[in-house]
C-alpha cells in the first residue's frame, strides 16, 4: 500500500484545525493540542508495515479528508434514541451528537453523589494546569507518542466526557454515553474523548454506544482513559453499531491499582471498516481483568481487535475470550498482546479466541503474542476459525428442524455464548435480540 | 414399521456395520445390546441419518419409504427420533424456544398448524411432568450446565413433545442413578403407544428392568450375532458378551 507522508497529513489537517476554538481555552490544553497535532503529522497514519496494523490497511481513512462535524442537525425523539442505544432507557446518560454534548437528550440524574459527571467542554473552560482534576488526568494514560489515532483525537478532542468516582462509591446504575452520528457527521470526524477515574474500592459501570442516525461515511475517532485504584471495580462496555459505511477507530486505555478488577465487553458490527484497541495495565498485586468481544460482519466489512494486557505485578488475572461471525467478503482480525514482566510472577493468563465463518470468502486473521519474561507463571492461548459443527448440526436436524434454520440458531448460539458473560441484564438481552434477528430472521420471542 | 435389510455402513474407510438386518413392528420394544465398539451406537445414527456415516450397502425401508432417502430432518419430520447418547449444548437458544421450533416444523411438515406459544406452554407443563421436570428448565439453554441426568431427561422430555413413532434410546441409560433411571424409564414406558415403537440401544441389562423389550439383539463385530426375547438380556448379564463375540 502507499505510505500517506507525514507532510501530507499535516496539510490536510491544519485547516481543520485551525477553525477549532483553541482561543477560549487554557493555553496549557492548546499547547497540548499543538503537540498532539506535531506528533499526528510527524509520524502519519499507519501502514501495514507497522506490525500493529499488519491485517488491517487504514488507506480509506488516510485517503480522505474528513471535516470537523457540524452539530446535530437531524431530531432525535427519545423513543428513537431508546431505538439506536441498546440497553436500558432509563440507565443515567450521557449523549453526544456529532460529538457535542447534547443536554436536552441527556439526563444523568440517578448517578448518585459518590460520581461527579462532567462534559470536557466545560471541564477544559477554566482548567488550570497541574491544578485540578482534569488537568490531573487528561492525556496521563494514552500515550500518543508513536501512536497516530491517539495523537489526532487529542488535537482534535472538543468534547466527551470526565467522570471521577469518588473512593468507596458503589455506583448501581450504569453510565450509558450514546454517540450518535447523524447527517452533520456526513463525511466529517468526531473526536469523542473519555476520561475516567475510579478512586480506591469504588465500583462503577459505564455503556459506551457508537450508532448512526442517518450519518454517511464519516470517522469515529475514539479515545478513553480509565484509571481504576486498589480494590475499584469498572464494567466497561462498547457497542459499535456505526453506519454501514462509516470508518471507526477506538482506543481503550486502562490502568489498574492492587486488587481492583477492569471486565471489558466489546461488540462491533457496525462501521466498513473499525479498529478496536483495548490496552490494561496490571499495575497493582493481584488484579484482574476480562476482556471479551463479539463481532459479527458481512459484506465487505473490516473488523480488527486489538487487545494488549501488561501484566506489571505479580498474582494478576487476566482472561480473554473474543468471538467472530464473518459473512461474506468481510474481514476480521484479532490480536492479542500479553507482555509478563520479570516483577509478575504467579500471572494467570489464559486468552481464548474463535471465529464462526459463514461463507468461503470471508476470511480471519489471528494472531496471539505472548512475551513472557516471568518464570513462574501460567499464560495460555487457543484460538480457532471454523464452521459449524456437523455433531450440533445434525442434533438439530434429528429434532426436525430444516437445515437453514439449525444453521441459523447455531451461529446465534455461537455468538450467545459470548454474549452471556454481559453482565447487565438489559444490554445482553437487547445484543441477543439483534443477534438472533440478524441470523435467524425472526423475532426471538 | 422399520425394516432394516442388510446394512454395511462405514465411518472414513472404517467399516463398521457389516451386515445388519432387523424388522421392528409398531407396538414392539427392541433392545440392542452388545460390547463397546459393537457397533449399537452407530446403528442407531445411521438410522436417524448422521452425515458421518456412509451406507454402503443394504437398505432400510420405514413405513414402507426409504429412509436413506431422506435428509435427518425429513425423518425425523416423519417421525423418527433418536435420544442421544451425548446431547449437544446449545448456548443462548432456550429449551423452550427449541421445543417449540422442533415442535413447530413437524407440524408443518405435516400440513398442520404452528402452535402459538401461550399454547405451546400448556402443553409443555403437562410434558414435562412425565419425566419430573421443573418450568424453569424451559427457560434455560438447551443442555447448558445440565448435569449428565438432566441431560438424558431432557432428551425424554423432546421425545415427549415430539411424540415419534419409532424412538430410539442411545446409551439413555449412561451416567444415570437408579432414580434418575426410573424416571427415564418412567417416561419411557407412558409415552408408549400399539402404534409406536421402541428400539433400546444399551450396554447393560439395568434399563431393561424398567423398560421391557420383546426382543433383544446382540451386536457384536458389527453383526447382530444373537437375537431372542426378554431373558436374553438375563442371561447376557449373568455370563457378559465374551461367550458370543468368541462364538462369532
Amino acid at each position: 500500500m502507499t505510505a500517506v507522508s507525514a507532510g501530507v497529513v499535516s496539510t490536510k489537517y491544519a485547516e481543520a484545525f485551525g477553525a477549532l476554538d483553541n482561543n477560549h481555552t487554557p493555553a496549557w490544553v492548546t499547547e497540548l493540542r499543538k503537540h498532539a497535532l506535531a506528533e499526528f503529522a510527524a509520524v502519519g497514519f499507519p501502514t501495514t508495515r507497522n506490525e500493529d496494523w499488519h491485517f488491517t490497511s487504514v488507506t480509506p481513512i488516510a485517503e480522505r479528508t474528513f471535516k470537523n462535524a457540524k452539530p446535530g442537525t437531524v431530531p432525535l425523539s427519545a423513543a428513537e434514541l431508546a431505538d439506536l442505544a441498546t440497553g436500558d432507557p432509563s440507565w443515567p446518560r450521557a449523549v453526544f451528537v456529532n460529538g457535542r454534548f447534547e443536554p436536552a437528550l441527556s439526563s444523568i440524574n440517578g448517578l448518585g453523589d459518590g460520581v461527579k459527571v462532567q462534559t470536557l467542554a466545560a471541564a477544559l473552560k477554566d482548567a488550570k494546569e497541574n491544578s485540578d482534576f482534569v488537568s490531573q488526568h487528561l492525556s496521563r494514560l494514552a500515550a500518543w507518542s508513536g501512536q497516530a489515532f491517539t495523537a489526532f483525537n487529542t488535537a482534535f478532542a472538543q468534547d466527551g466526557l470526565v467522570v471521577h468516582v469518588t473512593r468507596g462509591a458503589k455506583i448501581a446504575a450504569p453510565l450509558h454515553l450514546i454517540h450518535v452520528a447523524d447527517a452533520g457527521a456526513s463525511g466529517a470526524m468526531i473526536h469523542p474523548r473519555l476520561l475516567v477515574v475510579a478512586e480506591p474500592l469504588s465500583e462503577f459501570g459505564i455503556v459506551e454506544s457508537f450508532v448512526s442516525n442517518k450519518g454517511a461515511e464519516y470517522f469515529t475517532n475514539s479515545v478513553g482513559e480509565i484509571a481504576i485504584g486498589n480494590g475499584a471495580r469498572v464494567h466497561h462496555y462498547k457497542v459499535q453499531r456505526e453506519a454501514r459505511d462509516a470508518f471507526h477507530v477506538g482506543t481503550l486505555q486502562v490502568t489498574q491499582g492492587r486488587d481492583s478488577a477492569f471486565h471489558s465487553f466489546s461488540y462491533a458490527s457496525g462501521a466498513a471498516l473499525s479498529r478496536t484497541n483495548i490496552y490494561t495495565r496490571l499495575a497493582g498485586e493481584a488484579a484482574e481483568t476480562r476482556l471479551n468481544g463479539l463481532y459479527l460482519i458481512d459484506g465487505s466489512q473490516h473488523a480488527d481487535h486489538q487487545t494488549f494486557v501488561e501484566h506489571i505485578a505479580p498474582h494478576c488475572a487476566s482472561r480473554e475470550l473474543y468471538k467472530g461471525v464473518l459473512d461474506g467478503d468481510a474481514h476480521g482480525v484479532f490480536n492479542g498482546k500479553v507482555y509478563v514482566d520479570a516483577e509478575a510472577q504467579k500471572t494467570d493468563g489464559k486468552q481464548t479466541n474463535h471465529a464462526l465463518l459463514l461463507s468461503n470468502t470471508a476470511r480471519v486473521d489471528t494472531k496471539p503474542q505472548l512475551e513472557i519474561f516471568a518464570d513462574d507463571v501460567k499464560c495460555t492461548h487457543g484460538a480457532t476459525v471454523g464452521r459449524l459443527d456437523d455433531s450440533a448440526l445434525f442434533y438439530m436436524k434429528s429434532r426436525g428442524i430444516g437445515a437453514e434454520n439449525s444453521r441459523a440458531l447455531l451461529t446465534y448460539a455461537f455468538a450467545a455464548e459470548v454474549l452471556e458473560t454481559i453482565e447487565l441484564d438489559a444490554l445482553r438481552e437487547g445484543l441477543e435480540r439483534i443477534a438472533f434477528e440478524r441470523f435467524t430472521h425472526t423475532e426471538q420471542r | 414399521m422399520l425394516k432394516i435389510d442388510n446394512i454395511h455402513a462405514r465411518a472414513g474407510e472404517k467399516e463398521i456395520l457389516k451386515g445388519i438386518s432387523l424388522t421392528v413392528n409398531a407396538g414392539e420394544v427392541h433392545a440392542i445390546m452388545g460390547p463397546n465398539g459393537s457397533g449399537k451406537s452407530t446403528l442407531a445414527q445411521v438410522i436417524a441419518g448422521h452425515p458421518g456415516f456412509e451406507v454402503t450397502s443394504g437398505s432400510i425401508s420405514y413405513l414402507n419409504t426409504d429412509l436413506l432417502d431422506l435428509d435427518p430432518e425429513e425423518r425425523a419430520q416423519q417421525g423418527v427420533f433418536l435420544a442421544f447418547q451425548y446431547p449437544i449444548e446449545i448456548p443462548g437458544v432456550t429449551n423452550a424456544y427449541f421445543l417449540r421450533s422442533a415442535y413447530n416444523e413437524i407440524r408443518k411438515a405435516r400440513g398442520e398448524e404452528e402452535m402459538d406459544p401461550m399454547e405451546f406452554l400448556d402443553l409443555m407443563e403437562k410434558k414435562l411432568k412425565l419425566v419430573d421436570m421443573d418450568v424453569a428448565m424451559l427457560h434455560r439453554s438447551v443442555n447448558m450446565g445440565f448435569s449428565g441426568g438432566e441431560k438424558k431427561r431432557n432428551e425424554i422430555l423432546q421425545m415427549a413433545v415430539l411424540e415419534p413413532k419409532l424412538a430410539i434410546l442411545d446409551e439413555t441409560d449412561s451416567g444415570l442413578d437408579i432414580d434418575a433411571l426410573r424416571i427415564v424409564a418412567g417416561g419411557v414406558n407412558a409415552l408408549k403407544r400399539p402404534d409406536n415403537a421402541t428400539v433400546v440401544v444399551t450396554h447393560y441389562q439395568r434399563l431393561l428392568n424398567y423398560i421391557v423389550p420383546d426382543f433383544v439383539h446382540v451386536l457384536a463385530g458389527g453383526k447382530i450375532v444373537k437375537s431372542g426375547g426378554k431373558e436374553l438380556a438375563l442371561e447376557l448379564e449373568a455370563k457378559g458378551y465374551d461367550w458370543l463375540v468368541e462364538a462369532a
